[in-house]
């Protein structure tokens, strides 16, 4: 069977994403900031439920002149790779700090051009191999109260939508998965957002095993949010600048 | 606040659910936290696992190791059986001891020291333990064993959750070769001829009894007992043969809230365990059974214990010494049979000896056991107070994992010695049992 290499299991959709994929019997690589105490009983646990094997590796997003070394020793090439770390910060915060604007920006941007185009030159080379990565709405169009983190969203679908079109004479898939509101750790401490337009961390891991083994592009986990992000970005400047969105 | 109550909905409480798995935030609770009790999938029928505050282990879900030369499995205390079962069977390993659902938490099984069809042969959960991480009062976590913190070790079996959490379980398995059960059922015309059976089959490995409470007279104690063995392959029905190690199916059925009370009058009883009985024509039958409906037969309900209705019902479960136990079974069945309280579900077994490394708050004791489902009225609380001194009369005991009414003179009486525990850990049953 093939192996999976998680970037970001730290993150609930990480987590329920190794379940889901090593349930289709896939072996599992971890990769997480820290391998705590949690990350090492989650590898026990996905290796014992599904009967897979299961490593933790150390991975930094932010660390980008680590990334090369990373891949290369890996125990072995994933046959497929799922990106889902990210940062949403603090919007009020990265306004006045720069600081915060660039953890922002490299740890949903710059973390992932670096490691994804390590593995993508790889997958190149073999002419086989997945790259799924997990960005969002919030990138689709710019909203005055989180645009931070949209537009480190936007650029990454921009970079995602041009590896594809890299990869597709290589026969390497890249598909881009879109949630919604996901109800995770990242959002718990918000106000709770609307029932229907919420994905639970299963739903999401589910979109990216579709988006895999059937090989789709752009995957919306909620088609509800392909229509809501249509209207959006419908609405003329003009107008929408005066929303409060 | 969330209103709370284990299996039997009685009683309730309005409590504070903390649900944590990180080692470190568990210590801090317990270190702040003036008194609660831990609680595992809320499966104890009573109040054991209340208490305005409860320190919920449902997110201590995970499997840590597992050994299939030697068949030894570790996994967090909030882990459910069914979960170990989808992990081991397909492995061909089972549970040493199972209770009638498979939905406990491991920490449950040992707090509860429970106890299967099979204690008559195997013992209790408490004989197959390596050993366990307990969180004590300090948050220091003990690894107890039968040579390590050995107090702790024997305390916290069946020690319901009274002397800490526990946070990881390792537990000896059994070696099977096939999911299936070869079963023999056997009709019983009254309580001597149940127990007389149940002398004549003691030496297989799991003996079970469906008493009728409602039948009197020369047909008191009628039932059928059911044999079991683990199947080995040459037993395999050619359709069982294929998947010789298959699992039990998720499906589900769910029952509505509340089923209405009245469902469950005297009638209706009559004609459930009428058709129970006379489904049997022959007076004994073979067969190959999976594991499932033998030893779950209600799990597929979802929520069964909704058909009592929404004020809830108790389960009254005592065991006896099998000294002078006949006869005290017969004054028992004959108050319940007396009294019209019918009993949806009766169920005898037998315990063999005791063990030594259970908590003196453990159940079983040698000789029978039998458990009964009331829907909760101020009748049956009468009637069960007059069970208790026909139980006590007799040296037994009430199960503490079922109970919710009680009294704490009854407790001492039976239970005797003093358990000493950290006032940390309380719970309304030990509160009310002055525990
Ligand atoms: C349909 C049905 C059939 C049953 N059949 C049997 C049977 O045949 N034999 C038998 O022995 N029992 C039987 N039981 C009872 C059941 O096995 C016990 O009540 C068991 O303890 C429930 O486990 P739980 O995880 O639901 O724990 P809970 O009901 O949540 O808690 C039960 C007790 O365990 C303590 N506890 C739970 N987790 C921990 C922990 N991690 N650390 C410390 N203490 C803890 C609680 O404080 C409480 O005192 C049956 C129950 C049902 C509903």
């Amino acid at each position: 069977m093939g192996t999976l290499l998680l970037l970001g299991s730290n993150a609930d959709v990480g987590q329920a994403c190794a379940y889901r994929f090593a349930k289709e019997g896939y072996n599992i690589l971890l990769a997480a900031r820290t391998i705590d105490d949690y990350q090492k009983k989650l590898a026990s646990d996905i290796a014992i439920r599904h009967n897979v094997k299961v490593e933790n590796v150390r991975f930094d997003a932010l660390q980008t002149a680590e990334h090369k070394a990373f891949y290369e020793t890996l125990s072995i090439a994933p046959d497929v790779v799922v990106s889902v770390f990210g940062y949403l910060g603090n919007h009020e915060k990265g306004l006045a700090d720069f600081e915060e604007a660039q953890l922002i920006i490299d740890s949903n941007f710059t973390g992932n051009v670096s490691i994804l185009g390590i593995i993508a030159n790889a997958m190149e080379a073999k002419k086989q191999g997945s790259i799924v990565c997990v960005s969002s709405v919030a990138g689709e169009r710019g909203r005055k109260s989180n645009y931070l983190y949209g537009a480190s969203k936007a650029a990454l679908t921009a970079f995602l939508s041009g590896l594809r079109g890299r990869m597709f004479a290589s026969n390497v898939h890249v598909a881009t998965v879109i949630p919604g509101f996901i109800k995770t750790k990242m959002v718990a401490d918000l106000p709770p957002t609307p029932k229907p337009i919420t994905a639970s961390a299963e739903q999401v891991a589910e979109a990216i095993w579709k988006a895999f083994s059937k090989k789709k592009d752009v995957v919306y986990v909620l088609p509800v949010w392909w229509l809501i992000m249509f209207i959006i970005k419908s609405i003329p400047e003009a107008l929408f600048k005066k929303t409060n969105l | 606040m969330e209103r709370i109550f284990n299996w039997g909905i009685y009683p309730t409480i309005d409590a504070e659910c903390t649900t944590l798995n990180a080692v470190d935030k568990i210590a801090a609770y317990v270190r702040t936290t003036d008194a609660f009790i831990p609680r595992g999938n809320g499966r104890c029928y009573g109040d054991s696992a209340l208490q305005p505050k409860i320190f919920s282990t449902l997110a201590l879900n995970k499997f840590l190791s597992f050994d299939t030369v030697n068949g030894i499995i570790k996994t967090e205390a909030g882990v459910l059986l069914s979960e170990i079962l989808e992990v081991i069977v397909p492995k061909g390993f089972f549970l040493p001891v199972t209770p009638g659902t498979k939905f406990i938490t491991m920490g449950g099984a040992v707090a509860s020291n429970i106890h299967g069809k099979n204690h008559h042969k195997d013992g209790a959960i408490s004989q197959y333990i390596e050993c366990f991480d307990l969180m004590v009062e300090s948050g220091e976590i003990l690894r107890c064993s039968r040579t390590e913190n050995t107090e702790h070790f024997i305390n916290t079996i069946g020690g319901m959750g009274l002397t800490g959490v526990v946070l990881t379980v390792t537990l000896h398995l059994k070696k099977i070769e096939t999911s299936f059960i070869k079963q023999k059922a056997v009709k019983a015309k009254n309580i001597h001829a149940i127990l007389d059976y149940f002398e004549q089959y003691q030496h297989y490995t799991y003996s079970v009894a469906w008493i009728d409470c409602l039948s009197k007279g020369d047909s008191l104690g009628r039932s059928i007992l059911m044999l079991g063995e683990h199947a080995t392959p040459s037993d395999l029905q050619a359709q069982q043969a294929k998947q010789p190690l298959q699992l039990h199916s998720a499906k589900q059925i769910d029952v509505p809230f509340m089923f209405p009370a009245f469902a469950l009058n005297e009638l209706s009883i009559k004609a459930f365990n009428f058709l129970y009985y006379n489904k049997q024509r022959q007076q004994e039958i073979n067969n190959v059974v999976h594991y499932n409906p033998y030893f779950y037969p209600l799990d597929i309900l979802t929520n069964w214990n909704r058909i009592y209705g929404k004020n809830g019902f108790t389960q009254y479960q005592f065991a006896i010494p099998f000294e002078n136990g006949r006869e005290g079974l017969i004054k028992i069945l004959t108050k319940i049979a007396d009294s019209g309280c019918g009993s949806f579900l009766a169920v005898l077994k037998t315990f063999g000896k005791g063990d030594a490394f259970s908590s003196p708050l453990s159940f079983p004791i040698e000789g029978y056991t039998l458990a009964l489902d009331f829907k909760v009225s101020p009748k049956v609380f009468a009637l069960l107070d007059e069970l208790d001194k026909v139980v006590l009369d007799y040296g037994g005991r009430l199960y503490l994992t079922k109970d919710a009414r009680m009294t704490s003179a009854t407790f001492h009486q039976s239970y005797g010695t003093a358990f000493l525990h950290s006032t940390k850990f309380q719970s309304l049953q030990s509160n009310r049992l002055t525990i």
